[in-house]
């Protein structure tokens, strides 16, 4: 494949992924709407969110069609954002547990 | 391709110049252009900066004491003497991403040489990226109008005014340079200059921060509103 004519690729495939979108997202806003709590909520929000984001970075942004070197050059460095999240749950946890020994809850 | 070999210790240019010398040695990693791989390592650089907002955003959210503001109700507008819940934002989701889609079609068009109608496209874009943009000023001003300040707020946890304003914020800034950046683009696809050049590239480079505005929004809409 020529990589310096750019990514062409038909319009349907484009049109299908932006139907998807809204569908996801309306199923989003409806776990809102419907006030569903809980764990559910929770996974519910986080599966909407991730098929949307790959949708977009895989079609919309063409990177299922780009080489792999560029692939993962790009999605293997924002998964550092996951170890800042993980000791920040911790941080965050163990700051809300002083604070309640402090205040008085 | 001829074989470069390492420059041999001694000969190697040393200082400012070893240093270009040693970036630029003729060593292609990525196939492709070098403005597409460029816009990528910055989009990465972005993903770093919202990534750190949303990881303080839930730092704070999980440490305070205080209950959190529900979203569902802060962002309910009334329509109709009924209280609609998260409905301008819903909205304003739609609307980026009925803008992700003209702008994928606008990158097709500009491949296909049909310079009138990828103009057109980017700017429907750009208008759809605007009223965004002008809803979100709309949001900002009803909550200011309601008390919320950075610092402190009439429904509860003192923090939610500072995610808010923060995160929402930096993200209609990327909005708004991303309108003035595709009306460039297109006033120059219409005008014939990547016509001239004969390399629409340009195009789906500024369709990649455009689609990263997008996603960014899936994140916010989902960790911030829905959450």
């Amino acid at each position: 494949m020529d990589h310096a004519s750019g990514q062409q690729h038909p319009i349907g495939v484009y049109l299908k992924v932006w139907a998807l979108l809204f569908v996801l997202s309306t199923m989003s806003y409806l776990v809102d709407y419907f006030h569903l709590q809980g764990l559910l909520r929770w996974s519910l929000i986080v599966v909407f969110m991730l098929m949307k984001a790959s949708l977009i970075v895989a079609v919309f942004m063409h990177l299922r069609w780009e080489r792999l070197a560029l692939v993962y050059a790009i999605l293997v460095p924002p998964l550092c954002v996951l170890v800042l999240v993980a000791l920040m749950v911790l941080e965050g946890d163990y700051i809300f547990l002083t604070r309640g020994a402090f205040f008085g809850g | 391709m001829t074989t470069i070999a390492p420059p041999a210790a001694g000969t190697a240019a040393s200082g400012w110049r070893g240093l270009v010398a040693d970036w630029s040695g003729d060593r292609l990693a990525f196939a492709v252009p070098w403005g597409k791989a460029m816009m990528w390592i910055f989009l990465i650089s972005d993903t770093f900066i919202f990534g750190c907002f949303l990881t303080g955003y839930m730092t704070v959210r999980i440490a305070t004491t205080a209950a959190w503001p529900n979203p569902s109700e802060v962002f309910a507008l009334t329509i109709g003497g009924a209280s609609v819940p998260l409905i301008l934002i819903a909205i304003m989701t739609f609307i980026l991403i009925t803008s992700s889609g003209t702008m994928a079609m606008a990158v097709n068009c500009a491949y296909r040489r049909d310079r009138v109608r990828c103009a057109a496209l980017m700017l429907a874009t750009a208008l759809l990226g605007a009223s965004f943009v002008g809803m979100q000023a709309f949001e900002w001003s009803k909550l200011i109008a309601e008390g919320v300040r950075p610092w402190s707020n009439p429904m509860g946890a003192a923090q939610f005014g500072a995610s808010f304003f923060m995160i929402t914020g930096f993200h209609g800034l990327h909005v708004s340079v991303g309108v003035i950046y595709l009306l460039t683009i297109a006033a120059r696809v219409l005008g014939g200059r990547y016509e001239a050049r004969g390399d629409y590239t340009i195009v789906e480079i500024a369709g990649l921060y455009w689609h990263f505005v997008d996603l960014v929004w899936v994140f916010i809409f989902a960790l911030f509103y829905l959450w």
